[in-house]
């Protein structure tokens, strides 16, 4: 069965994440509009890099820089979730570049940024 | 029969159905727009199309029952996939090992070697910019590249093309025209606080980029905080300033200079010892700014590309052009 105390108290950052994904999907799913098409995108990018650096946390820990000379592996957190979130974060602004530059080309052709209204001139188009 | 209230349509409930049928605005009264002056051309697709009449009321919604009952559908559809889907991801978060505890699955023996043999090994202080751009240099290179190539295609996509650069045509001049309405016209209190900011912007970018491998940092951190200061004096002073250090020739330049020297850099570790990826470059003492053998040079490249496209990515979007 689903156990509500552990969702809030030993996986919230994880509970946290996951709804934000959701949130993200359906913003994808709803809006009609491009713009807000892209937000629901980079909501569900912020959702995977909240998940990731969650992931590489260890209560008690010290962020992964040298500090008086300890080399002890037990006494940092883990430093590899946050250069994958790295990845991410380059990844994500590269897209949203992309996407972003193609809704003003469909702008500039269709002067709308609805999908319904670009996928119907489009097909206008097609039929003439 | 309910009768609808006086005041239903600012209540959050008739908001609600606004937003529902798309068509409400939350910052519909708060804005001024300005629109640009119309331009029509007889070849414009849009004119072209308006002026076919090919049955509008097929696709409208308002007249089209069908249409408008699948609509509904696909809204109620939508939302119970997401609510299955959200069940479903937390269902599986429950089963996931406890938070922030040090014996998960996720710190193994990668991330103890890194940490324990990286001083040896990277000699960077910052464990995570040894991992990034010593043990995973290749994935490094990798994303600066798809920063690159990112630049390029929206280049592609929104830069004048030979038939844009006459002044006559008709795409050249709505851009023209709407960075004339949103460029600020030598707005004396931004040019002031950017006389201030813009400096001291530039040198913590620097101060990020080359204390990367000693603090928290690095070139994407850096490269971003540089190219928030081009933007800053782009938006103050205007093109006619920029341009005087910054073109799009600058661009070229310091883009494919630092990516081949990444490149190089990293190639060099193959032919010096395949199986160790041993490089003979000494690594210093740990701490000092010049230590750590390569690192610092792929930060400063990883900076500079970084930089450089979001200043591109900016002025692309704004103008079309450099």
């Amino acid at each position: 069965m689903l156990d509500i105390e552990v969702l809030f108290t030993s996986h919230l950052e994880e509970t946290v994440a996951m709804i934000l994904f959701g949130i993200g999907f359906s913003l994808l799913l709803l809006n009609r509009n491009l713009i807000k098409k892209i937000m629901g995108l980079n909501i569900m990018d912020t959702a995977v890099y909240l998940f990731l650096t969650a992931k590489g946390y260890i209560y008690g820990r010290m962020v992964p820089i040298l500090t008086d000379g300890i080399t002890d592996p037990n006494a940092y957190t883990n430093p590899i979730p946050d250069g994958l979130v790295l990845t991410g974060i380059v990844v994500s602004v590269s897209v949203s570049a992309l996407l972003l530059s193609l809704t003003i080309r469909l702008y500039d052709r269709y002067h709308t940024l609805d999908l319904d209204k670009i996928i119907m001139e489009w097909r206008k188009e097609e039929d003439a | 029969m309910s009768r609808i209230r006086d005041n239903y349509k600012t209540s959050p409930a008739g908001r609600f159905e606004a937003w529902y049928k798309d068509g409400y605005d939350p910052m519909d009264d708060c804005m001024d727009i300005h629109k640009p002056a119309e331009v029509s051309e007889e070849n414009d697709v849009a004119d072209v199309i308006a002026g076919l009449d090919l049955g509008d009321t097929v696709y409208d919604r308002t007249t089209n029952k069908a249409l408008r009952i699948s609509g509904h559908i696909y809204k109620i559809l939508s939302v119970v996939l997401c609510v299955v889907m959200i069940g479903a991801l937390i269902w599986m978060v429950q089963y996931l090992p406890p938070f922030g505890q040090p014996d998960n699955p996720v710190n193994n023996e990668v991330s103890e070697r890194y940490i324990g043999s990286g001083i040896q090994e990277t000699g960077a202080v910052n464990f995570v910019t040894g991992m990034i751009l010593d043990y995973r240099a290749f994935d490094t290179f990798g994303e600066s590249c798809v920063l690159f190539i990112a630049t390029i295609c929206v280049q592609i996509l929104l830069r004048y093309d030979e038939a844009e650069k006459d002044p006559a045509n008709v795409r050249r001049r709505q851009k023209a025209a709407t960075d004339r309405i949103y460029e600020p016209k030598n707005d004396i209190i931004l040019q002031k606080v950017s006389v201030i900011l813009v400096p001291l912007l530039f040198i913590f970018g620097i101060y990020i980029i080359l204390n990367g491998h000693l603090s928290p940092g690095g070139g994407f951190s850096g490269g971003a905080v540089i190219g928030a200061g081009l933007i800053l004096y782009l938006c103050s002073f205007g093109y006619a300033k920029t341009e005087r250090f910054f073109t799009v020739r600058t661009f070229r330049i310091i883009s494919l200079a630092a990516l081949i020297t990444y490149c190089l850099a990293k190639s060099y570790s193959f032919y010096t010892g395949a199986n160790h990826l041993e490089s003979h470059i000494p690594l210093g003492t740990p701490g000092a700014i010049l230590s750590s053998g390569l690192i610092l040079v792929l930060n400063i490249c990883v900076g500079s590309v970084v930089a450089c496209t979001m200043y591109a990515f900016y002025t692309l979007f704004r103008k079309g052009d450099f």
